[in-house]
């Protein structure tokens, strides 16, 4: 049995000498966000290696709001992603709802173009779209423009299809035996037990507004109507611009969806792992 | 489950409005404005306009083979080291496997512009980090923005770095799924676990390891942002040019639209055929 377990325990250990310099690697780009966005520009182009953070966050922040008005955008991309999360989590529950609950004419072709438009690249549709708001709907740098044209989610729907369709159907069944009408069966009694699973899925709608990046690009590029990233992004490749402005901006984008990812860990793996498990 | 149509669909109308207007009538749009001259007013029906200059003209061929360069390599490069991510998270030896994960798995939510601009600036010749580094060890600098070699590995090492994780986290999923006693039944048999590897958890995986493929080519094709940001508008002097760059230079910069939905459509093209890959691959055999 001893020779069994230090036999575990060496293959214990080799697994830990490489994976551990590898999950560091894997750190390295996000921790040098951090320390960049700590150090003065003349810091960072310096010929030392500096690899731990300095103290000149807030410097830098103020020369990024000098740069662009950061904050501005911001507040846009927060409002942007949380209307956009609710609308999308209504519109796909919904959907998702019929589709795993009642059979009707020309569902199957409804499921097949759904499953259909996850491998059609989103190229297709980028310049009719962009005609289309920016030039029929005169829709350009307004939040219509950036919360509308995105709620087509076909992931979200299957996923939520799926979750609806696990749910025993006696519970439905009671509540229409006794007369309750549809939608009140979908708001009060799916709705709440499909808590988690909307959790997960308003994670993923949340993250992928806030980091959208080429659709806001196109259709809100005046600067009072730009978001967080897209402000950012025109500053990229400036020359007279300040390096630790932009990763002090680099960081505001991201550490708060790491605490997120952090703290709602187990719902956000549920919505990416959703693809797997068909 | 009960036959409603009229329920079914006042369920689904808010949805599928937003997919008529938004998905179904551009895709027809962009086929019927991709036969057009799109740079005279008003527009011109004029069927071989694009199309015909599409297959000669050098800057597509460009972004096409570099679109193409990348698909081949970074692809394949990418799932291999997911698949040793997801399987080594799985090992029951695994200690503080909570860091681990975090370590993977925390660039699925940074976003493009905040992380190109990272890599930007620690790839950078005279004071990026990896060169500084480089030099610490007694090697040379590399010029990742000036030669065209170094800059594409360096779009494929950005965007591996940022999409490694994700697939592991879908692969990791699959590999949960696959029910225990047939790993128990293994190692009972002394088969070791290489083996079971190879034997089990492949063949079982495969329809997850496609799917996985499938999402990444798909995403790789439109690849935008990172030779936007990174390479500077696809550096050096069209270098790190892809099909996503030539759509946007062309639609958005020259405002040619019918040049760029040819180009749109081209892309297409490619993911139908690569879906139908999928299919003849994950098909249930007879």
């Amino acid at each position: 049995m001893s020779s069994l377990s230090s036999a575990r325990l060496k293959r214990s250990i080799a697994l830990h000498l490489f994976l551990t310099p590898l999950a560091l690697l894997w750190l390295f780009p996000l921790w040098m966000m951090v320390v960049f966005s700590t150090m003065p520009d003349n810091g960072i182009f310096s010929p030392g290696i500096e690899l731990l953070p300095h103290g000149n966050f807030v410097d830098n922040f103020n020369n990024l709001q000098r740069d662009t008005d950061f904050v501005g955008a911001i507040i846009i991309s927060v409002c942007v992603a949380v209307t956009y999360t609710v609308l999308s989590v209504m519109l796909t529950s919904m959907a998702g709802w019929a589709l795993a609950r009642y059979q009707f004419v020309g569902k199957g072709v409804v499921v097949a173009i759904i499953l259909g438009t996850i491998t059609l690249p989103y190229a297709v549709v980028l310049i009719p779209q962009f005609i289309m708001v920016a030039r029929d709907f005169q829709l350009a740098n307004t939040w219509v423009a950036l919360i509308v044209p995105p709620l087509f989610n076909s992931l979200g729907v299957l996923f939520m299809r799926q979750s609806f369709s696990m749910m025993p159907d006696d519970l439905f069944d009671a509540a229409r035996v006794e007369g309750v009408k549809e939608w009140r069966i979908f708001v009060f009694v799916a709705l709440p037990l499909a808590r988690p699973m909307l959790a997960a899925l308003c994670i993923i709608l949340f993250l992928a507004s806030w980091n959208n990046y080429l659709w806001p690009l196109l259709i809100n590029s005046q600067p009072g109507s730009m978001t967080a990233p897209v402000a950012l992004g025109t500053l990229i490749g400036l020359t007279k611009v300040s390096w630790g402005g932009i990763m002090a901006g680099a960081v505001m984008l991201t550490v708060p969806m790491l605490v997120v990812f952090v703290l709602l860990q187990r719902h956000f793996i549920a919505g990416i792992a959703a693809g797997a498990v068909k | 489950m009960r036959n409603r149509n009229a329920t079914a669909y006042r369920f689904l109308t808010p949805y599928l409005l937003i997919f008529a207007i938004f998905w179904v009538w551009p895709i027809i749009s962009s086929f019927l404005i991709s036969f057009q001259a799109t740079r005279t007013v008003p527009w011109r029906f004029a069927p071989g306009f694009n199309w015909g200059r599409l297959i000669g003209d050098p800057a597509f061929f460009n972004a096409l083979k570099n679109t193409l360069l990348i698909l081949v390599i970074q692809v394949p490069v990418m799932i291999t080291l997911a698949m040793v991510m997801a399987v080594l998270l799985n090992s029951p030896l695994l200690k503080a496997r909570g860091l681990y994960r975090f370590a993977f798995f925390a660039p699925v939510v940074v976003g493009e512009v905040a992380y190109s601009a990272v890599f930007r600036l620690m790839f950078s010749l005279d004071f990026g980090i990896i060169n500084k580094l480089l030099n610490s060890i007694g090697l040379p600098k590399i010029d990742w923005f000036s030669n065209v070699t170094p800059a594409m590995a360096l779009i494929m090492i950005a965007v591996t770095w940022r999409w490694a994780g994700y697939n592991a986290i879908i692969l990791l999923a699959g590999m949960q799924s696959i029910p225990e006693d047939v790993y128990e039944a293994a190692t009972l048999d002394r088969v070791s676990k290489l083996k079971q590897f190879f034997f089990i958890t492949l063949p079982l995986l495969k329809p997850v390891i496609v799917f996985c493929a499938v999402l990444s080519i798909i995403g790789t094709m439109q690849l935008f942002t990172e030779p936007f940001l990174i390479t500077e508008r696809g550096g050096p002097g069209g270098g790190t040019e892809t099909l996503g760059l030539l759509l946007y230079r062309q639609g958005f910069r020259s405002l040619n639209f019918g040049y760029a939905s040819a180009v749109a459509y081209t892309m297409a093209a490619l993911a139908i055929a690569i879906t139908l890959v999928q299919l003849w691959l994950t098909r249930e055999p007879k």
